[in-house]
């Protein structure tokens, strides 16, 4: 299929516009069965995508037929691939529990829900940066009317600053478009990295700071140590299938370092080479400290969480800055645990605010919870998890990454914090578990039934940690090559582009 | 040219930023637009500034790049609607919260007399 690497773009792009028209417009019923079929057919597209590119090589998908470095190009390599396939799933667990209810809060739900996959489906396959900026804005708008869906005071407060903030970064971004095309008179990616390595002297402090630049962006959308205050809030105050959705957004800004600080300003980039890396390491390993500070002083679940999605920020950095294939596929492999455990604890954290009536998620003692067992087995299945106990995916992934370390000067950094942070994690979710499931006044007073779709949902979630660690040879070996693809300039750089350009 | 047009988009970034740091949501709001402008001037220019620059290939010895014309286009049209929809926001928070501070609450100013209350607002 010539076309497949465009479908994950265009099938919930249309599908949202399908929604706004007659006749699914008005019912929401309809809206639910629709977005659903199309939520199942974009995970199918997307597993096909992976397949092909896996199989047959990168996809490079030319719009128009201009042939780059001009126009518009979609790459679809193993890297990216996957993350679309993640996107699609986590995307079908959070429709599936919004479908029990919560799309009923707002208007408009579904089709913003579509525009929000198409921007980030479309910010990972996209082969130049300037569409990364437009997809960056396609995701954020959506992701803007998302956060605030269900309304209330908190929601409008928390969503003025993530508004205001984003804006702001947006405008860096252009700043740095700016001066990486004034420079380099490209904005293809493949053909960035091939131009930054024959730069002159004068204008590499000029590119030198477009790509910090960009890093300040990207660091933004992460949730990067001194940009990351916006985080805890904001994700705490959405509501649970927007927060679960969220758990991809910050791994938008991820991708896009480790695309463009591998690719452009990776290791063959002359003079340019890792730009990035000095200030990558103290930042995310400060990253991880903050974020486990902040779990240990969050008041209550759904704010630990939002601590928890910074503190898997934090090791993400780490293993990116480390700069060599080993890191990447462990942070690879990290990655996918980490956005649909994270995804499945918003969810989760939802349901149990919901059953603990006024005393919603915070840590106090309150009236116990009608459904306390099923809900205290997820929350423990969770927590080991995250935590990184074996035999669940966190272990592994922790140990592939330490493991990645191995022979480099900032293992005595590494080892340590990421450690101490587990601990953090450990010492919090079983406070929080206690607080929550035992420590309880009165019988139940709130019969809130537990909804099928929901527990779907969360089951769908939860289930990919023990699926990792069975079928973690296959997948570590995928993100293996994902990671040396990625690391190998002639297949990012040179392939990319046409034979005379070189 | 150049250094006036530098000048200018210096201009707008610094005043854009320091609108955006203030804390009511009006002039947030005309920091962000103000940026916008800067960025708009500033993307325009990474074509290099040319005088009489013909747009078409063939037409003459001197041609002016339009990719940042469309660039700039782009980046208009996304500008203008996140600024349609920040004021919006601002609007409903100024509903939501009963004051149009980014908090949602003024703070509370360590100052003794009410003139000086009135000179920060």
């Amino acid at each position: 299929m010539q076309h497949l690497p465009i479908f994950p773009i265009l099938l919930p792009m249309l599908a949202a516009v399908f929604m706004l028209l007659p006749p699914l417009s008005n019912s929401i019923t309809r809206h639910r069965v629709f977005a659903i079929t199309v939520m199942v057919t974009l995970v199918i597209t997307s597993a096909l995508l992976l397949l092909t590119s896996h199989q047959q090589g990168i996809q490079l998908y030319v719009l128009g037929g201009w042939q780059p470095p001009f126009g518009i190009t979609l790459v679809a390599d193993r890297l990216s691939t996957l993350m679309v396939l993640l996107t699609s799933v986590l995307g079908l667990g959070a429709l599936l529990y919004a479908c029990a209810g919560d799309d009923n809060e707002g208007m408009f739900f579904h089709p913003l829900f579509m525009f929000q996959i198409m921007g980030v489906n479309g910010a990972f396959l996209t082969g130049d940066i300037f569409n990364l900026f437009v997809f960056f804005e396609v995701l954020l708008i959506a992701s803007y009317a998302l956060l605030i869906h269900g309304g209330g005071k908190q929601k409008t407060k928390v969503n003025v600053h993530y508004v205001i903030l984003n804006l702001v970064g947006s405008s860096i971004f252009l700043f740095a478009l700016g001066i990486l095309y004034g420079t380099l008179g490209t904005l293809n990616i493949a053909d960035m990295a091939n131009k930054v390595r024959l730069l002159g002297e004068n204008e590499q402090a000029l590119v030198k700071a477009g790509g910090l630049l960009l890093l300040v962006v990207f660091g933004l959308k992460s949730a990067l140590l001194p940009l990351h205050f916006w985080l805890p809030k904001t994700y705490a105050a959405a509501s649970a299938p927007v927060a679960a959705l969220f758990a991809i957004m910050t791994k938008v800004g991820i991708y896009s370092i480790l695309r463009v600080h591998t690719v452009v300003f990776g290791a063959d980039a002359g003079e340019l080479a890792n730009i990035a890396i000095p200030w990558l390491w103290p930042l995310a390993i400060l990253t991880l400290i903050m974020g486990a500070i902040g779990v240990l002083a969050s008041p209550g679940l759904r704010l630990t969480v939002a601590n928890l999605v910074i503190v898997s920020v934090g090791t993400l950095m780490v293993a990116i800055a480390m700069q060599r294939e080993a890191a990447t596929s462990a942070a690879l492999y990290y990655l996918i645990h980490t956005t649909l455990v994270t995804g499945g604890l918003f969810l989760l954290a939802d349901m149990i605010m919901k059953q603990r009536g006024k005393a919603e998620d915070r840590y106090v003692i309150a009236r116990k919870m009608t459904h306390a067992k099923v809900l205290g087995i997820a929350f423990f299945i969770a927590s080991l998890t995250v935590l990184g106990m074996p035999p669940l995916s966190g272990f592994v992934g922790k140990i592939l990454i330490l493991q990645a370390t191995e022979g480099m000067l900032e293992t005595a950094w590494v080892w340590p914090v990421i450690l101490l942070a587990g601990l953090a994690t450990l010492i919090a979710l079983s406070r929080a578990g206690t607080t929550l499931f035992w420590r309880t006044s009165g019988e139940s007073s709130h019969n809130e039934p537990l909804h099928p779709l929901k527990l779907i949902a969360i089951t769908l979630l939860l289930s990919a940690s023990p699926l990792l660690v069975i079928f973690g040879g296959p997948v570590t070996e995928y993100t293996q090559l994902a990671a040396a693809q990625l690391h190998d300039t002639t297949q990012t750089v040179d392939a990319l582009l046409p034979a005379g350009d070189k | 040219m150049e250094a006036i047009y530098a000048l200018c988009v210096g201009v707008l970034t610094t005043c854009g930023f320091f609108l955006v740091l203030r804390g009511r949501t009006f002039t947030v709001v005309m920091g962000l637009t103000l940026l916008s402008y800067a960025v708009n001037l500033f993307l325009f220019a990474s074509g290099r500034l040319k005088l009489d620059g013909a747009a078409v290939l063939g037409q003459s010895a001197e041609y002016s790049d339009p990719l940042p014309q469309a660039l700039v286009l782009t980046a208009i049209v996304i500008g203008f609607a996140m600024t349609a929809f920040v004021v919006i926001l601002a609007m409903r928070s100024r509903a939501d919260q009963g004051n149009d501070h980014v908090d949602g609450k003024i703070p509370v100013q360590p100052t003794k007399s009410s003139a000086s209350d009135k000179r920060h607002s």
